[in-house]
């Protein structure tokens, strides 16, 4: 049975001049242990789709209708108390910009204690000792010493690192990750990378990756999701969508990748940009930045099928 | 810590050397102080000796110097009316503003700051809408129209509390003289300590809950949130303690314009305070009362920004850190 199965997810966000779509009906699921990427341009809806499972959302974002199955149970139906005991218990998130995650005025040990207060009933000593064990486990030097300190005498990549043994604290069956290495320097960014990994390979942990660089989900995920203007335009294995991209969009950011060009050549871009929520073109969201694009693509929205939704592609 | 504290001192000797420079001023520039010392019988020529044994004849800044000599050693001249050290007779009344300031100031602390996180917190609510409705007017309104129409509902027409003075006081260590302790006292605190703080009140309301309102949009709030940890805990510890630095910053400030705004209350109240005789002084032309009034105020102003910033270095781990270095 998977891990977690989302089901036709519809988020909109209720705006003066009426409810705008941000996600269209996306459906996914992740088997335990799985790593799964979500990509796509910024506005495509990918960190809506990473806050909605634990229904993060600020005002006025809001789930209109589907289903969040996480272990048998419909998160998206339950109560904000009930919610309370998946979030940081069972599902551990990671945020995109470390410098501004941490609260500025609580310590790091408080930040990370009072987690497994609200979780379970160890004491305090123990509570202590398995918040150095995590700071280890992420490569903090000295970690006692880390607890009294306060974030801002940490460097983002350390913050980071804090930030991961949080939501590794309480060992989570998944942990949703919302573009964990984007703020972070090349050098952090891959041995965030290699540390995320190897977390998850030895605690077993599923993974839900956030992010629009196509490297990163290269090097971490088994399967990748590619998101456009809150709809999913292809799915498939990393690999196979790497080597063989089927929907022109999952083409276009490919060929975009600065070393695809020949040296010397001006880099490959999509022309245009993502229509904002408010002036969705009908049809196949896609079709005025398609170079592929025929009347059909004007007027009726292709469905996923096969992995991929585009009428071109799946002829 | 202790180099934070010298610097504050150098700060705070600066500031009362600009405000001697002001107050000497004032002296100088308020009509002629013999006028007001000696009355109309005497003559041109004992005028004149009087003048040279003033040393009011000599050069400015020996003036000013001699000025300040003896308002280090806290001689600032007799008042002309009471014919007493004009800084005793501030001090004696120092009690009365201080009480009234403080029961004002707990009065803005205890409501603004549940009031300005209900209204962040739930801004859609009835109660919150009704807040932001009623604290707009009470920005708008001015003090002595409040303290004019909480004395006709709750004085005159209701009986509920009394309208003026300080009432039964009882005399501390040190001559303090405080209405603190007595229910007699207290009762004459409510009308001029509701009047004072519903000048500030509703800015701390609005202050708090827009200050509340954008550190509830922070990613470290959504965090918090994930983590699973309980509303009250996410509202309280995280976004309030955020909340409260800027808060904390501008309520130093509001303090010292508390003491001023002292005047008009205690005005309308004949509360036996410092703001009270600042006025009758104005109309006497009493300088030296005039000038220990200022400089009482400015030593207060001073004395409340220090603590104010050391407050805010022991809540912001931030600042503490830079204190050290």
């Amino acid at each position: 049975m998977a891990l977690l199965e989302v089901r036709d997810l519809v988020v909109e966000f209720g705006l003066r001049e009426g409810a705008s779509m941000a996600l269209d009906g996306i459906s996914f699921a992740l088997e335990p242990g799985e790593r799964l990427g979500i990509v796509g341009e910024s506005g495509a809806g990918k960190s809506v789709a990473a806050f909605s499972i634990l229904n993060l959302l600020s005002a006025p974002g809001y789930i209109a209708s589907g289903q969040i199955i996480f272990d048998g149970v419909d998160l998206a139906s339950l109560s904000e108390s009930a919610l309370r005991t998946v979030r940081g218990r069972r599902i551990g998130m990671i945020f995109q910009d470390p410098m501004m995650t941490l609260n500025p005025v609580l310590s790091i040990g408080e930040q990370m204690l009072e987690c497994l207060r609200a979780h379970s009933n160890c004491s305090e000593s123990e509570a202590r000792h398995i918040c150095i064990e995590r700071l280890r486990q992420v490569q903090i030097p000295s970690p006692e010493q880390r607890l009294r300190q306060y974030p801002h005498e940490l460097s983002g990549g350390m913050r980071q690192r804090v930030i991961i043994a949080i939501a590794l604290l309480l060992d989570p069956q998944l942990i949703i990750a919302d573009e964990p290495t984007t703020a972070l320097d090349v050098t952090i960014q891959a041995e965030i990378m290699q540390l995320l990994r190897e977390l998850c390979d030895n605690e077993g942990v599923a993974l839900l990756l956030i992010t629009h660089d196509l490297g990163v989900v290269a090097q971490l995920t088994h399967r990748t999701m590619v998101l456009y203007a809150g709809r999913v335009v292809e799915q498939a294995e990393t690999a196979a969508l790497i080597r063989a991209p089927r929907h022109p969009y999952t083409r276009g950011l490919l060929d975009a990748l600065p070393e695809r060009t020949e040296p010397g050549r001006p880099l490959n871009q999509i022309p245009g940009s993502m229509p904002g929520l408010q002036s969705m073109p009908s049809g196949c969201a896609f079709h005025p930045r398609c170079n592929l694009a025929r009347a059909r693509c004007q007027s009726e929205s292709p469905a996923l099928q096969h992995g991929v939704a585009c009428w071109e592609a799946a002829c | 810590m202790t180099n934070f504290i010298f610097q504050r001192l150098i700060q705070g000797v600066i500031v009362m050397l600009v405000i001697s420079v002001i107050s000497f001023a004032i002296q100088d520039q308020l009509g002629d102080p013999l006028r007001e010392l000696v009355g109309q019988s005497v003559s041109e020529s004992e005028r004149e000796v009087l003048r040279e044994q003033m040393g009011l004849n000599d050069p400015l800044w020996q003036q000013y110097f001699r000025f300040l000599g003896r308002a280090v050693q806290g001689d600032l001249g007799q008042s002309y009316f009471y014919k007493e050290p004009a800084l005793d007779v501030i001090l004696k009344k120092l009690p009365a503003t201080l009480e009234l300031v403080l029961c004002a100031t707990l009065i803005i602390a205890l409501i603004s700051v549940p009031a300005g996180v209900f209204c962040a917190i739930k801004p859609r609510h009835p109660v919150a809408r009704a807040i932001m409705a009623v604290s707009l007017v009470g920005i708008s309104v001015p003090v002595f129209l409040t303290a004019i129409g909480l004395i006709y509902l709750f004085s005159v027409e209701l009986g509920w509390a009394p309208s003026y003075g300080r009432g039964e006081l009882v005399t501390l260590w040190g001559g303090w003289r405080t209405g603190l302790l007595t229910a007699d006292g207290l009762a004459h605190l409510i009308l001029p300590s509701i009047t004072l703080s519903s000048i500030m009140l509703p800015l701390f309301i609005r202050l708090i809950r827009g200050e509340m309102l954008e550190v509830l949009q922070s990613d470290y709030i959504r965090f918090a949130r994930a983590k699973g940890i309980s509303a009250q805990r996410v509202y309280f510890v995280h976004a309030l303690k955020n909340t409260l630095l800027p808060v904390i910053t501008v309520g130093g400030v509001q303090i010292g314009t508390l003491v001023a705004y002292t005047i008009l209350t205690e005005t309308v109240f004949q509360w036996p305070g410092m703001g009270f005789i600042f006025l009758e002084a104005v109309n006497r032309v009493d300088t030296p009362l005039l000038i220990a009034y200022l400089i009482v105020v400015s030593v207060i102003f001073v004395i409340t920004n220090t603590l104010v910033d050391m407050i805010y270095g022991l809540v912001n781990p931030t600042v503490r850190l830079t204190g050290v270095k």
